[in-house]
């Protein structure tokens, strides 16, 4: 039963093989220098400035908390699409009674301001 | 089904070592949710070899990753507003009461 | 395919829990109207209101719904009417302290309808994934009730510790529920109970583990010793009508969820019952020597919340009907008193610069005389002195326990009364006999706080003189205890 399983073998073998050939060539073939760049953190070719330490407005966390709330409740809807057909109205109701709520408290966070950005 | 419930039993004690041990609330939030994901793993595997048919511990799960999102957006909100009042969110601080 | 007509019939189990949601929902959306924002309280008591007007409606009744997911029994409705009671009155203790101290937002009230909502969800069912739901639904605002005065550092620390504290609690009733289910294959505590002796049997080691595990989970929310190290700090810490609900509401709610579990669901075990004799005895015994050290007063109510919870758990050792109904008896007995007992430190903190000290009750006799007269009856009844409810609550659980041949924990339950009369009664001897130099600040009393002060003070001398009508209940929501 493993015979389906040597194409990945073989996969996982070459991609071993490649990395560390192409880290050996850069290592004997290329020129070794030390300049100030190469100790900077690499940021797509933009000189990065400032200290990583330096706080994130609140604003970033509020919204991402937010997202995360509503990313996953949304994980209710896949089990529900599955068997939507099967639960008729009962299970359309019971969902819609479910994004009420949830948009109640989308509704919540729009009326207090959490969202805005100014 | 055993190694299954190793790992669970492993990760849970990961987790709880974590909060136990851990000075930064982030860090314990997050051994917090190692827990709850070792409990899902408990779910599931009962699920598939104890259950002959049915859905509950994967339902279950669903459920937990849900509760444990909920409550990790409320303990993050604590942490936001601790950060704001005592610039900093090591458990040292902690002290205001004592016994 | 379940039609239109079925799922109507499933609402109306809900019809309680319904009028909150949809209160607490009505109540977030129009704080944040600034027009509409001077509603949110009067809504929020009319909300609670028309809910305890269907739970009343609905007592007595025996129905179930959600595919057998909601259960409501003569159990689950009679906590139903003392949950959104214990929420009626803290937003009536709380309404005025909450604009002294400037915390005053729609937002409380909507969370602690919700809270409530949890607690009714988490009585209600046998199913215990719907139990920990409404376990989840009722500590979740919790967390941030105790955290409700921002700008307090106090009240931020309560906050965070209760919520480590109650996640870790959840993580270990959730891996609980896991190796229950792992055991018997169902999270319907009715087919455990059906099949008990083949699930023991079959996969004893597993459904011990899991009882212990849940047993712990439980044992963080209730307070039992050894896991209450956080119930003092949140008590102190948190803003002090949250503490008056958490000290009746959650903990009922506990109670009634561990009564249902360990009375019903895993009723065949036959060890838990000297398990909870050492717990009941731990747990009284540390809550009440504790208290002996405490110079506030929400610490001290907090470790004598803790001791009290020991007393409850008397009943689970005992095991049986008569425990039962002792429990419940109990559990009422005391959100009437001790709900009383806060709203008057909640009286007494709204006077400026008050950190609910013992040393700010001297003189408080002469100051307001009335306030002194209840607070001593609240004291009397924490204690269990005749005539008050208190008494008759401990009478109850300590006899039953001695006719079912407990005659220790009931000597042991005695004995730890004595020792609390201790230090509650400092609280009489600050008040009417310390010595002060400048006479003590007068209270500023309204109409919501009178009227939760006489309710309590009714209710606490009333039912101790005249228990009849309220055994009567706490009996009645035994029968037909699913």
């Amino acid at each position: 039963m493993f015979e389906t399983f040597y194409p990945i073998l073989f996969l996982v073998l070459f991609a071993t093989f490649l990395a560390f050939m192409l880290v050996a060539f850069s290592i004997i073939l290329g020129r070794r220098t030390s300049l100030g760049k190469k100790f900077q953190a690499y940021e797509c070719g933009i000189t990065p400035e400032g200290s990583t330490k330096d706080p994130v407005p609140i604003k970033f966390f509020q919204v991402a908390i937010l997202f995360l709330l509503f990313d996953i409740e949304v994980i209710f809807l896949y089990p529900w699409a599955i068997v939507s057909r099967q639960l008729g109205w009962f299970g359309f109701i019971e969902m819609l009674v479910f994004i009420v709520i949830l948009l109640v408290g989308y509704f919540y966070v729009l009326g207090r301001g959490a969202l805005k950005w100014d | 089904m055993i190694p299954y419930l190793a790992l669970a039993a492993i990760l849970f004690s990961i987790g709880l070592f974590g909060v136990m041990t851990r000075r930064n609330t982030i860090g314990i939030l997050m051994s917090l949710e190692l827990m709850f994901n070792a409990v899902n793993i408990n779910f599931v595997t009962f699920n598939k070899y104890v259950v002959s048919d049915g859905l509950v511990g994967q339902i279950f799960a669903i459920f937990i990753v849900v509760i444990a999102a909920a409550e990790a957006v409320v303990g993050l909100a604590i942490v936001l507003l601790i950060y704001r009042n005592w610039k900093g969110i090591d458990t040292d601080h902690f002290t205001v009461m004592k016994w | 395919m379940i039609d239109f007509s079925s799922v109507a019939d499933n609402f109306n189990v809900i019809y309680p829990e319904l009028a909150l949601l949809i209160g607490a929902f009505a109540v977030l959306l129009l704080g944040t109207v600034k027009r509409f924002a001077g509603l949110c309280t009067s809504v929020a008591g009319l909300t609670a209101l028309i809910a305890l007007w269907l739970a009343v409606d609905q007592f007595g009744t025996q129905q179930s719904g959600f595919f057998g997911m909601v259960t409501c029994d003569a159990f689950g409705s009679a906590f139903k009417i003392i949950f959104i009671a214990i929420a009626i009155v803290t937003m009536l203790i709380a309404h005025r302290f909450m604009i002294v101290k400037q915390i005053a937002r729609p937002e409380f009230y909507a969370l602690v309808l919700i809270s409530t909502f949890g607690m009714i969800v988490m009585a209600n069912t046998t199913d215990m994934i719907v139990m920990f739901l409404g376990l989840e639904i009722m500590s979740v605002p919790l967390y941030v009730l105790a955290g409700f005065a921002r700008r307090s550092l106090q009240s931020n620390e309560a906050g965070i510790k209760y919520f480590v504290m109650g996640a870790f609690a959840s993580a270990f009733l959730l891996m609980g529920i896991a190796f229950v289910f792992g055991a018997s294959a169902t999270t319907d505590l009715r087919r455990i109970v059906a099949d008990f002796s083949y699930i023991i049997y079959h996969s004893g080691l597993y459904m011990y583990v899991g009882i212990a595990l849940i047993l712990v989970g439980f044992g963080f929310k209730i307070g039992m010793v050894p896991f209450h190290a956080w119930v003092p700090d949140v008590y102190q810490g948190a803003p002090t009508p949250v503490t008056a609900f958490f000290s009746a509401g959650p903990k009922a709610a506990g109670f009634a969820v561990l009564l249902r579990l360990f009375m019903f669901g895993f009723e065949g075990v036959a060890e838990l019952s000297s398990i909870f004799w050492v717990l009941a005895v731990l747990t009284m015994t540390a809550g009440n020597v504790l208290a002996l050290l405490q110079d506030n007063i929400k610490r001290m109510l907090a470790y004598s919340s803790i001791a009290h919870a020991g007393y409850i758990l008397i009943a689970f050792a005992v095991g049986g009907e008569d425990a039962l109904s002792a429990a419940i008896f109990y559990s009422i007995a005391y959100a009437i008193f001790n709900l009383g007992a806060f709203a008057v430190v909640v009286l007494l903190e709204t006077r400026s610069g008050c950190r609910s000290d013992f040393s700010e009750l001297a003189g408080l006799s002469k100051a307001s005389p009335y306030l002194c007269a209840v607070l001593a009856l609240f004291v009397f009844a924490l204690t269990g002195f005749p005539p008050t409810i208190g008494f008759f609550g401990k009478f109850y659980l300590f006899s039953t326990a001695v006719k079912a041949g407990f005659i220790w924990l009931a000597v042991i339950g005695v004995l730890n009364s004595f020792v609390s009369v201790y230090y509650y009664l400092r609280v009489l001897k600050v008040s009417y006999f310390d010595r002060v130099e400048q006479p003590a600040l007068s209270v500023s009393y309204t109409p919501a706080i009178t009227l939760v002060l006489l309710i309590t003070a009714a209710g606490t001398l009333g039912f101790g003189l005249f228990p009849q009508k309220l055994l009567e209940f706490a009996q009645s929501a035994v029968f037909a205890f699913l």
